[in-house]
């Protein structure tokens, strides 16, 4: 090829190239914008109800559409209570099928139960719903609520938690279908994070004449609790977030009670029943700063989450 | 050197066999490892030493495809007994391994490990025991004043006496080695040598390497593998400067292996 055509050619690669360049960056650019303009909106949107309720809207339980009286308590408090119970539940039974995954089963049953628990994350949020209002919640009523009121209900300092009437929704129903979703998430974040602990680690503990509980609660469990730790986070940010189930089986009632098992409200719950039937500015607004609370608790749990999982690669990098 | 010393037997294996799956991995092994002295086991990968030593404190029963069979009896009893209890099998017998497995906690909580196993100590006479056992392990002087700080953060020689020190703090009766040395420069090796040396005074010490100059250096007792069986075994210098069998001396002028 003669010089000046190679020249030619080669101006057209590094046309193309830079065109290429370009190209990737914008995509990866818009996922930033579009982050950015979310917050953005949602602020705006916002912006009504923050300057009528001030700092007012995070502590006050009132939720009152025909007098124009809005507070964020009860959801914010729903929310965080049936994650907090689901995490709760979730937490020892995961780290209990992750054991056993993982230093029990035989061989055999190790596939298809992990496969089991995959397919568990993947069923659709609105089963866990219809599940739980259907099926879960009465016999919850009938056989579990009553038991709870009698023998909990009298107790001193949590007795209030179980006071009421068994009606088999409620907060307490929520925080538990939650858990059973996300169980799925936590218990095979660790049985990934179990399965590369060295092999000689462990032996070195059973060496020493340690029981598989000693060696997995104190040589594997701290070995990999950062990883641990980000399991839980993405559970929790899931749990935290999540909206079709929670609606089924949370009542829905803006009320703040002490009891766990009467009905309360979350926010996603609240959001996704109320936009429909929202009228004036102020209550939309109200939802709309509802919104952007949740978002901000969710980012702030998921960059833990991520912080988390980044020194842990960060340190088996540094020692292997 | 091991000839001048009145030899106990220690641990008697009988007809051992040893299987993975199918696969027969030690085949009709019968050997006497004598008390307080350093036997040594060599041969090329995959000869069944490494498998032999986790046979004595039987650690291939984490693993549900491995079984032996045969006698291996401590002190006249069989430890490959199903009645045998392996918590205390393993407080009787320690073990070390190819690479330094410091557990993620303090220097002192890594050797008051096992010993919290098996006694309830006070807190003072667990702070001796722990100084006894690095100082047993010459890595008192290093450790003395990081106490409280990570096992990992020890460089690999050192942690790997950590190891040592955390298996012996058990007070057991058995350390086997499972090649101690092979991460490790030839400083740290030279250290680890040593204290193999000065811990025999209290210990029967089996070693399994992969470097004859160290079994030579090290041991009093040394016997050969092959492909599961067990060639030779004997008095170290013997076994070393005049082998009985052809395939011992082939192994070790480095003509084979």
């Amino acid at each position: 090829m003669p010089t000046f055509l190679r020249e030619v050619h080669m101006k057209r690669h590094n046309l193309l190239d830079i065109l290429f360049r370009n190209v990737t960056r914008l995509s990866a650019f818009a996922v930033l914008m579009l982050l950015v303009a979310i917050i953005v909106s949602l602020i705006i949107g916002s912006l009504p109800s923050i300057k009528t309720f001030g700092f007012r809207f995070l502590t006050s339980a009132e939720w009152n559409p025909v007098t124009d009286e809005f507070g964020a308590l009860v959801p914010i408090v729903g929310t965080l209570v049936t994650s907090a119970i689901a995490l709760l539940i979730a937490i020892p039974v995961s780290f209990g099928i992750a054991l056993f995954l993982t230093e029990l089963s035989p061989r055999w049953l190790r596939r298809p139960l992990g496969i089991a628990i995959e397919l568990l994350a993947g069923i659709p949020s609105i089963i866990y719903g219809m599940w739980g209002l259907f099926v879960f919640a009465p016999l919850f009523a009938d056989y579990v609520q009553p038991w709870l009121i009698e023998k909990l209900g009298p107790l001193p300092i949590f007795g209030p938690l179980f006071q009421g009437i068994p009606m088999g929704i409620g907060v307490l129903t929520a925080g538990i279908i939650l858990a059973i979703m996300v169980i799925p998430f936590i218990a095979s974040v660790m049985r990934d994070v179990f399965e590369v602990v060295p092999t000689l680690l462990k032996e070195s503990a059973y060496g020493l004449g340690a029981t598989t509980w000693e060696v997995m609660w104190h040589v594997v469990l701290p070995y990999t609790k950062i990883g641990v730790a980000g399991g839980i986070m993405l559970g929790l940010g899931r749990a935290l977030g999540e909206t079709m189930a929670v609606t089924f089986v949370i009542g829905n009632a803006h009320k703040l009670s002490a009891s766990l098992l009467m009905p309360g409200n979350s926010i996603s719950s609240a959001l996704a029943n109320e936009f429909n039937e929202a009228v004036g500015e102020l209550y939309t607004s109200a939802l709309v700063e509802l919104g952007l609370i949740l978002f901000l608790i969710t980012f702030i749990v998921l960059s833990l989450a991520r912080y988390m999982l980044y020194m842990l690669t960060k340190r088996e990098g540094s020692t292997t | 050197m091991g000839a001048e010393k009145t030899v106990t037997p220690k641990l008697v294996v009988r007809d051992l066999n040893f299987y993975y799956g199918a696969e027969r991995a030690l085949k009709d092994i019968n050997l006497t490892i004598p008390e307080k002295m350093v036997t040594a086991f060599i041969g090329p990968s995959g000869c069944g030493k490494s498998t032999m030593l986790r046979t004595f404190n039987r650690m291939y029963q984490l693993y549900p495809k491995q079984k032996a069979t045969g006698e291996v009896l401590l002190d006249g009893e069989n430890i490959l007994d199903k009645k045998q209890d392996l918590n205390t099998l393993r407080a009787k017998i320690g073990m070390v391994f190819q690479k330094p497995t410091p557990f993620p906690m303090s220097i002192y909580d890594n050797i008051a490990f096992g010993a919290k196993l098996y006694e309830n100590l006070s807190r003072h006479d667990m702070d001796e025991r722990v100084e006894w056992a690095l100082r047993k392990a010459a890595l008192w002087t290093e450790a003395k004043d990081k106490l409280k700080q990570s096992g990992t953060g020890l460089s690999g020689g050192q942690q790997q006496r950590l190891c040592i020190a955390r298996a012996i703090a058990v007070k057991p009766q058995i350390l086997l080695l499972d090649e101690p040395t092979s991460a490790l420069d030839p400083i740290s090796t030279a250290h680890i040598e040593k204290l193999i040396d000065e811990l025999k005074a209290e210990f029967t010490i089996i070693i399994v390497t992969h470097n004859m100059q160290q079994a030579a250096r090290v041991s009093d007792y040394t016997a050969y593998m092959y492909l599961g069986d067990l060639i030779e075994f004997g008095d170290t210098s013997t076994v070393f400067t005049n082998p009985k069998r052809k395939e011992t001396e082939d192994y070790i002028t480095g003509r084979f292996g």
